[in-house]
Parts: structure tokens; sequence; C-alpha cells
């Protein structure tokens, strides 16, 4: 209890301080889980929408696929990049493997499931209930999709924020394509984990508590966007 | 585009018949009320006309010119509106009948005046009230300048006051030269807006009959029963 104790004001000392270190590690975390979240958006939430609307042969298998990868593990895609990227893999010769560009090929891979399965599902049960007034009006499968999409806005805000958090709280992924480089792909979750095994127990305590604040701001974030707009828009 | 024209038109779901041959030519002219029990297949025959439903068999064509579903509107029980403004969900329906840009913004304004929504316009349409949103979707279909308009049971969930905003706008749409078809489960209502009855039962059409005669002196025995059954809660 008393290491605990210790590493926890040593830990605090550092945030209050800045350290250049622990900034470091925490801006690369937030560019590299960020740049995934955005690219798992640009692709997920048409994707989810399109599911949602979309009536084709095998749709309901890739329902079930897609919402099974949500729980996909993150050393299994890191493994899985970790073979597209190496010298003798498929991608070899853009020599990714180990750069940050990396990490977030492997974060955006582990999160699309997630923003693509729960968008999905929170634009179908929309679809439900506009399905026929759309229709009445006009709208073809894509108007329909693209006014569900912003009609769900503020759902997708805290399916996004959701995606974010599992992407900035996953470490199995960016430590096996990242490599744990110091100053280069060292990111929070990675950090954590080697200083915890050389006993460097402030550093590691000073990014979880980082990492845990940073988890708690964005569920209250969400949260907060959600109320918000249900008051505003009903 | 009209008159609408259904020739032997049955619509079947798991082998059950919601409509059964139904022949039935519909023009301009008179205000057209579908009455029937519940299940009679009322609202079920009105999306077939509308379009949002394909009959198992038979046909239905639009006869006049520049025929296609275009120029008809449907206004349902309960109103479906979009995360925006009112004026925004009016503008909304334009955009998807391809009215240009500026004529729509003129056109909004036009009919959320007539329909005495103006100063609630810049409001999201989902935090107006029941009566409000009803009017809302009248002028959403309204700014379509409808040949016909469709309304499925549009006061159902309306208070009383309410329901007269609603059948005063009826007879306004009407009076610009719009054919109305609508089902009611108020017979009060039929009396008050139709000019002549279609009474459905069991998905066939019993009869059609002007609206003086069909309160009267109804000419199939289910007509009767179902006036002498009904009247005293209408």
């Amino acid at each position: 209890m008393i290491e605990i104790g210790q590493a926890f004001g040593a830990a605090a000392t550092l945030i209050a301080a800045r350290d250049p270190e622990l900034v470091g590690i925490v801006l690369l975390s937030l560019r590299v889980s960020l740049t995934a979240v955005v690219f798992a958006s640009i692709l997920g939430l048409p994707l989810g929408a399109a599911i949602a609307v979309g009536r084709f042969p095998g749709r309901r298998a890739l329902i079930v696929v897609l919402n099974s990868l949500m729980g996909l593990p993150p050393v299994v895609v890191g493994l899985l990049v970790y073979l597209l990227l190496s010298r003798a893999g498929p991608l070899g010769q853009f020599g990714m493997l180990f750069t940050p560009a990396a990490m977030v090929v492997a974060q955006t891979i582990l999160i699309l499931p997630i923003v693509a399965a729960l968008s999905r599902q929170a634009i179908e049960d929309a679809w439900q209930e506009y399905r026929e007034q759309l229709r009445s009006l006009g709208a073809g499968p894509l108007t329909a999709a693209a006014t569900l999409l912003w009609d769900t806005r503020f759902s997708l805000v805290t399916i996004v924020l959701a995606g974010f958090g599992r992407a900035a709280a996953e470490v199995g992924a960016v430590i096996i394509v990242g490599g744990n480089i110091d100053g280069v792909t060292r990111v929070m979750t990675t950090a954590i984990a080697l200083e915890t095994s050389k006993g460097d127990l402030p550093l590691a305590m000073g990014l979880g508590i980082l990492l845990l604040s940073l988890v708690l701001a964005l569920n209250a974030a969400a949260y907060w966007v959600k109320e918000a707009a249900q008051r505003r828009y009903g | 585009m009209l008159p609408l024209v259904l020739d032997q038109v049955s619509f079947t779901v798991n082998g059950k018949t919601i409509i059964d041959r139904i022949s039935i030519e519909i023009g301009t002219g008179p205000r057209t009320v579908i009455l029937g029990p519940n299940g009679a297949g009322k609202s079920v025959l009105m999306r077939l006309c509308h379009g949002l439903l394909r009959p198992t068999s038979g046909s239905i064509v639009w006869r006049g010119e520049n025929g296609g579903r275009r120029r008809q509107a449907m206004v349902f029980q309960r109103p479906v509106m979009l995360r925006r403004s009112a004026r925004a969900n009016v503008v909304y329906g334009m955009k998807l009948a391809g009215v240009p840009p500026r004529e729509r913004e003129l056109r909004a304004s036009d009919v959320l005046d007539a329909v005495g929504l103006a100063d609630v316009a810049e409001r999201p349409a989902r935090v107006l009230s029941g009566g409000e949103q009803q009017r809302l979707a009248l002028a959403r279909a309204w700014a379509l300048g409808p040949e016909v308009l469709f309304l499925d049971e549009p006061t159902a969930n309306l208070d009383p006051a309410a329901t007269r905003d609603v059948e005063t706008l009826v007879g306004q749409i009407r009076a610009s030269g719009t054919k109305i078809v609508m089902t009611t489960h108020n017979l009060g209502q039929a009396k008050r807006l139709g000019d002549e009855i279609l009474f459905l039962t069991q998905g066939r059409l019993v009869e059609r009959t002007p609206v003086e005669r069909f309160f009267t002196k109804p000419a199939s025995v289910e007509a009767d029963a179902f006036i002498r059954g009904e009247l005293p809660w209408s």
C-alpha cells in the first residue's frame, strides 16, 4: 500500500510538472487514436447506414459477422496488421511497420466494426420510424441513408466516442505493430505496460490516471451531448 | 394524373388476404372518405394507392397526363418529423420533389403561414405539440402542390381543438384544388369532410355511396350495421 501511495504522489508530480516524456506519450496517443477514429467513422458510419437501409442477400449474415467483430481481440488485429506490413508481407514495401501509421491502421481495423455495427443499429431503429414517411416523400435508399445519418447524429457522436475510447485504451494491437519505441511509437497503454514491468510505477501510474481521466471525460461528453441534444431537438 | 384506376387489386401477406380484388376509379372532385371497421384494410388500400405497397395481384394505374407518383402526398396518423427546424422539414420534402432552392424557401414561408406555424418555423420540429406536428405534416405535404393528398387517420391522436384545426386545413387544401382521400374512425368527421364514402370490410369494397345517402340509407347490410354500431360513439 505504501508503494501505491508513493507512486501516486510521484505520478501527480509528473503530471503537474508536465513532464516532457509524459506529454509526448499522451500527445502521440491522442494523435494515433483520433486519426484512427476519423478513418473508422468515414468508413463505418456510411457502412452502418447502408446496411441499415439496404436490402441485399447475405445482409443478416453480415450483421452477425459485424456484431461479432466488435469483440475482435486487439492482439489478433495486431498480428494480422503485423503480417500485412512486415517486410515479407503484401504491404511490406511501404516500410510502415513500427511507425505511428501502422498503429493507426491497426486501431482503425479494430474500431471500424464497433462504429459500423453500433451505427447500423441506431440507424435501423430510426429507419423503422422514418421509413414510410421518407418513401412517401420520394426518398431513394441513398437519400434515406444520408437523411438518417444526419437525424441520428447525436447517437452517432456517442458511438464515435465509444470507438475512440476503445482505441485509446487498447494495448495489444499497437504494441505489436508499433513496437513501443521510445519517442516514436510509445503511447499511453504501451508505456504503462513497459514501465510496470520495469518497476517504474510513477510514470505508469501517471499515465494510468491520465488515461482514466480521458475515458471519463469522453463518456461525460458523450452523455452531455446526447442529453442536451435530446432536450433541444426532441 | 388522376383518375387513379385500381383493377382487381389484391394484397396478401403470408397467405392472409388484406385487400381482396378491389376495382375502383378515383377521380378529381369529390372528397373520398374510406370507412370500415378495424382491420378492414383501409390503411393498406391507401398505401397501395400512394405507392408505398405493391399489390400482390391486379394493377394500379394513374390514367391522367404526366403520370407517376410525384404529384401526390400522404399524411400519416403519427407524423414523422426530422430532427431539424419546422421550416427545414417543409423544405426537405420540396427538395426531394425537385423544387428549385429559391422557390422552396418562398413556398415554405407561405405554407407555414397558412397552417399557422410561422412563429415556430425555426423551432425544432420534434419539440412541437402533437397538433402542431400534424399541421406541419400537412404543410409539408401541401408545399408539394399535390394533385391528390392521402390522409391516414390524420386526427386519431389529436385532441378536439387540434382536430378542428386539421379539419379546417384539409378544407383549405381542398379549396386550393387538391383531391382529398382520407380514412377516419370518426363518423362525424367523415360527414364533415367527405363527399363520398368507400366502405370496406374484410378487404372488400362493399359500397361506394355519396355521404348523405351513406348515413341515412346505406346500400349494404354491413354498412348499416357498422353505422348503427358506431354512431353512439361518434
